[in-house]
């Protein structure tokens, strides 16, 4: 266990340095306004504070340390240049409300990504406001409902399927519209017959994975959009899998009015531990006059935000205009791999995924057995039954191999779910090992379940009590005790 | 091809394991005239030298290396530079979401560090793990009081940051939450009117302090009034960098404390990404958004960490969660924290005091300009706003061709300043200068 950085102060130590103020005069602060306990910070040098967090991060698992197929997140590898030509100071030092003539090399990166976004989805106007996959699904359905505001029509609704993210149902609240969850169908599918029922004039839209958080790509889409749209709802695409689609489909042509991004995953930019990500959104032509203010604008040549539409505009939902350095990230990667590599990342993300599937399928129970995209859903059901394990032992034995467990228990219409998602820059040998300790793990289901029921056993700490976590809530350290 | 691991070979070699002889075969199942001529145009793939010459050209473009009092909300402070390395630890950089805890503690550990942290500044009980920016926390701060106290009706003050407010109107309008702005007087909220706005269907009242003006609120009377309702929490939006010198938000009651965090530790940016922060008291835990840290115990009985109170969270509740957040801005935090750490107890103070000293001296010089003056005439920490002899606007265009970025127009004739420790004494001489000039010119 690593102290915490609290119980390393020494009174009067620092660890950092500033100039001696050169002006001469008071704060100003009246005597009622100052604070009365100062808070109690940390006293600690440099060398501290570095040997305190390179000691926290070394209990991490991170791509750069290995493979993490966690599904639904497309944890890749993020290029390394990336980090480099962001730091340029012409980036990371400008001010948002600088004047726009000293900032046109951003305005142009941003203006330049939209369009490529645009390209790859095939949804012509892009907003790159929003900053995380969720964030974009609110734009996302307030552009909806501003849609239909215009129109003057009564909607009330947004249906989706069970096996959605959980942030679609609550971004759909947050929207104001209820939500009508339709069960799926027996091949992991929308059920056309339930949708149809589902249906009706308030139906403000549906909301879609695709392909769906099974892995499995949404066949009858076509039929899909003309049972939405007839009522004059919109089809929202939520592109959290849309590194299985660059250059094979593109979302805007196969019926998809509305669609959010996600940065983080699909183009490379680092997870973070969390964040920041950047979930820009796509839409159909005339639904851009809906978009968030300001859009980047192109005159001659000269860049600038772009109020024009704030009148019909759905209004603002961060301060400023995104996750900008997230987003120089993304069009660094995107201008590296253009037409060809986009395709093939793909193509290599989908091959890595039934590579997978082919060599798993005799162990674990894949309750959706098809060639799947870019990922994949197996199930701890055979292990439950005959021995006794879980889907949440499994994972826990993962890491003792020296992985991250896929994502667990989502999507929620799988029981026992382990979603593995591979992503294309991991290489044959990488997959084999891990096909490899995935095999080991059924094996020793068999022969030694206890085993994987006190997993994991190699890692830093053993296994967390989260449960004690909340009976006990301590959120904070006492520091001082 | 860069990034991408296998040789054709190899690929060649999985899809035979697949049983497939080519990739078309795996995709089959979508209706082939969707597959159909896709092209994607985005020009031919670029080297890494070639790219890197495209972007420093781009970067050259931006004019970074002036003398700013920009602020509004983002501010220029002195970042050491430990805090990148730790930042770029692929270790920290290239983890997610730290579900799996016991490959996680590092990220989770920090997380409770930053917690505490953010107690600390603000005096408060529960921290979450950060949310979007200022503003999306400033719209959930509010979204969690409509919860708590079932009234659809919240008041705001009129000096509060408009792009906060303008983020809020987007996040309440869904929900049909009614929104009182209350008026500025003097560069202050308006006291008398707030007064007769407060009644007993108002779930909150959000006050910004300094406000967008730079100015201080009379923190304690506005708690008065605020509860003096029956159920109406006081949220309060606060800079971060001011609360080592001004009162905790606990020191006068604050419900909720939320603010933007960037000034810790973290770069401009052109805006993005933030982070935002939001603080408050244990009873109101169950209605915070976003990923809350706890420490526990694992099976051998040590201390480890975990995240806690997820019944509220979106990946369990969906539709009846208490935000949709999902993914937020961890990294920015780490940033704010190891930031927090280096400056420590002496460090944040003397930031705050050289902040403010430094805001007091050019306040003072520009006073002594003809036709210039203080707009408002009440207490600040390091934003102030000035009234202009001739328009903002020409000022700035002005000061533009001197590499002067002289502050944001509110106003016509009205300009408002932030200072940071960064300047010198001749940064803010060389900006007392160039007003005095400015209308000669
Ligand atoms: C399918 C799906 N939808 C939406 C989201 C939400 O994205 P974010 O975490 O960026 O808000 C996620 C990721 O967590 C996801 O996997």
């Amino acid at each position: 266990m690593t102290k915490t950085i609290f119980e390393k102060t020494s009174v009067g130590r620092t660890g950092f340095t500033l100039p001696q103020n050169d002006v001469d005069a008071a704060n100003g602060i009246p005597e009622n306004f100052k604070r009365k306990v100062d808070a109690n910070l940390p006293e600690v040098s440099e060398l501290d504070v570095m040997r305190h967090f390179t000691e926290l991060g070394a209990k991490n698992h991170s791509v750069e340390k290995g493979f993490y197929p966690l599904g639904s997140c497309t944890m890749k590898y993020n290029p390394k240049l990336n980090e480099t030509l962001v730091r340029n100071a012409g980036f990371s030092n400008i001010h948002p409300l600088q004047p726009q003539e000293t900032v046109q090399g951003a305005l142009e990166i941003l203006f330049e990504l939209q369009q490529d976004l645009a390209e790859i989805s095939g949804l012509p106007a892009v907003t790159l406001q929003p900053v995380a996959g969720a964030h974009g699904e609110f734009a996302g359905l307030k552009i909806m409902s501003a849609y239909h505001k215009a129109k003057e029509n009564k909607k009330t609704k947004i249906i989706l399927p069970d096996s959605a993210h959980g942030t679609n149902p609550a971004s759909v609240i947050l929207a104001g519209y209820e939500v009508v969850e339709i069960a799926s169908n027996e091949k992991g599918m929308v059920d056309i017959e339930a949708l149809k029922n589902a249906v009706d004039e308030e139906t403000a839209g549906f909301m879609l994975t695709n392909p769906n958080t099974l892995g499995i790509f949404e066949t009858q889409i076509e039929e899909i959009a003309e049972i939405i749209h007839r009522v004059d709802g919109l089809m929202y695409m939520d592109g959290a899998n849309l590194n299985a689609l660059l250059g094979i489909v593109k979302p805007g042509e196969i019926g998809f009015d509305i669609m959010h991004f996600n940065l983080h995953k699909t183009f490379a930019t680092p997870h973070g531990g969390g964040g920041p990500g950047s979930g820009p959104v796509g839409v159909r032509a005339d639904l851009e006059q809906f978009l968030p203010i300001p859009q980047i604008s192109q005159n001659n040549g000269n860049y600038f935000l772009d109020f024009g539409h704030k009148q019909t505009s759905t209004g603002k939902i961060h301060s400023f205009y995104g996750n900008f350095a997230v987003n120089v990230r993304a069009y660094i990667y995107i201008k590296m791999l253009g037409e060809n590599g986009m395709k093939r990342v793909s193509e290599n993300a989908i091959i890595n995924a039934n590579y997978i599937l082919k060599k798993l399928e005799k162990y674990y129970d894949i309750p959706f057995n098809e060639y799947c995209m870019h990922e994949f859903v197996a199930s701890g059901n055979w292990q439950k039954e005959e021995n006794g394990v879980s889907t949440f032992d499994i994972a826990k034995r993962i890491l003792d191999k020296g992985y991250h467990a896929p994502t667990v228990y989502f999507p929620l219409i799988v029981k026992e779910a382990m979603m593995i998602e591979p992503t294309e820059t991991e290489s044959k040998e990488t997959l084999d090992e891990f096909i490899e300790a995935m095999i080991e793990i059924a094996k020793e289901a068999k022969e030694n379940p206890e085993l994987l029921k006190t997993a994991p056993l190699n890692t830093p700490v053993k296994r967390v009590d989260d449960t004690l976590a909340v009976r006990q809530l301590n959120v904070k350290f006492k520091i001082g005790n | 091809m860069p990034y991408i691991s296998n040789t054709d070979n190899e690929r060649k070699q999985m899809l035979a394991e697949i049983g497939v002889d080519k990739f078309e075969k795996l995709v089959e199942n979508i209706p082939q005239k969707f597959r159909e001529n896709v092209k994607l145009q985005l020009g031919d793939a670029m080297s890494e030298l070639e790219i890197s010459r495209k972007i420093s050209e781009l970067a050259n473009k931006n004019n970074a290396i002036v003398n700013s009092f920009l602020g509004a909300g983002i501010y220029d402070h002195f970042i050491p530079a430990a805090v990148d390395h730790i930042v770029l630890n692929p270790e920290f950089h290239t983890a997610y979401t730290p579900y799996q805890a016991e490959v996680s503690q590092g990220t989770l550990q920090y997380i409770y560090e930053y917690q505490t942290l953010i107690c600390e500044l603000t005096g408060m009980e529960i921290s979450n793990a950060g949310m979007y920016d200022g503003a999306t926390a400033a719209a959930e701060a509010i979204l969690m009081a409509v919860r708590k106290t079932k009234k659809f009706r919240a008041v705001i003050a009129g000096t509060v940051n408009p792009d906060f407010i303008e983020v809020i109107k987007a996040y309440t309008e869904g929900i049909e939450i009614e929104l009182i702005t209350i008026p500025v007087k003097n560069g202050q909220v308006d006291l008398d009117i707030l007064k007769t706005e407060m009644n007993d269907e108002t779930a909150c009242f959000l006050l910004q302090t300094p406000n967008y003006f730079g100015n201080i609120e009379d923190v304690f009377a506005i708690e008065k009034i605020v509860h003096a309702t029956k159920k109406a929490l006081f949220i309060t939006a606060v800079d971060p960098i001011s609360l080592s010198l001004l009162n905790a938000p606990s020191e006068y009651k604050a419900d909720i404390v939320i603010g933007e965090g960037q000034a810790l530790g973290n770069g401009m940016n052109f805006g993005g990404p933030l982070f935002g922060f939001l603080a408050t008291n244990l009873k109101l835990s169950r209605s915070m958004p976003g990923r809350i840290v706890g420490a526990t115990l694992d099976a051998d009985g040590e201390t480890a960490y975990a995240l806690t109170l997820q019944a509220r969270e979106q990946h369990i509740r969906r539709a009846k969660a208490t935000s949709n957040i999902c993914s937020n801005e961890a990294l920015c935090c780490l940033a704010a924290t190891v930031y927090m750490c280096l400056m420590g107890k002496d460090g944040m103070k003397k930031v705050a005091e050289q902040s403010a000293t430094k805001a007091h001296y050019l306040a003072n010089e520009i006073e002594k300009l003809d036709g210039f003056s203080r707009t408002f005439n009440v207490p600040f920490f390091k934003e102030f706003a000035i009234n202009t002899p001739i328009p903002a606007k020409k000022i700035i265009e002005k000061l533009k061709v001197k590499n002067i970025f002289p502050g944001v127009a509110i106003g016509e004739n009205m300009l408002l300043l932030a200072v940071t420790e960064k300047k010198r004494k001749c940064d803010l001489d060389e900006l007392v200068k160039a007003l005095a000039e400015v209308q000669n010119d």
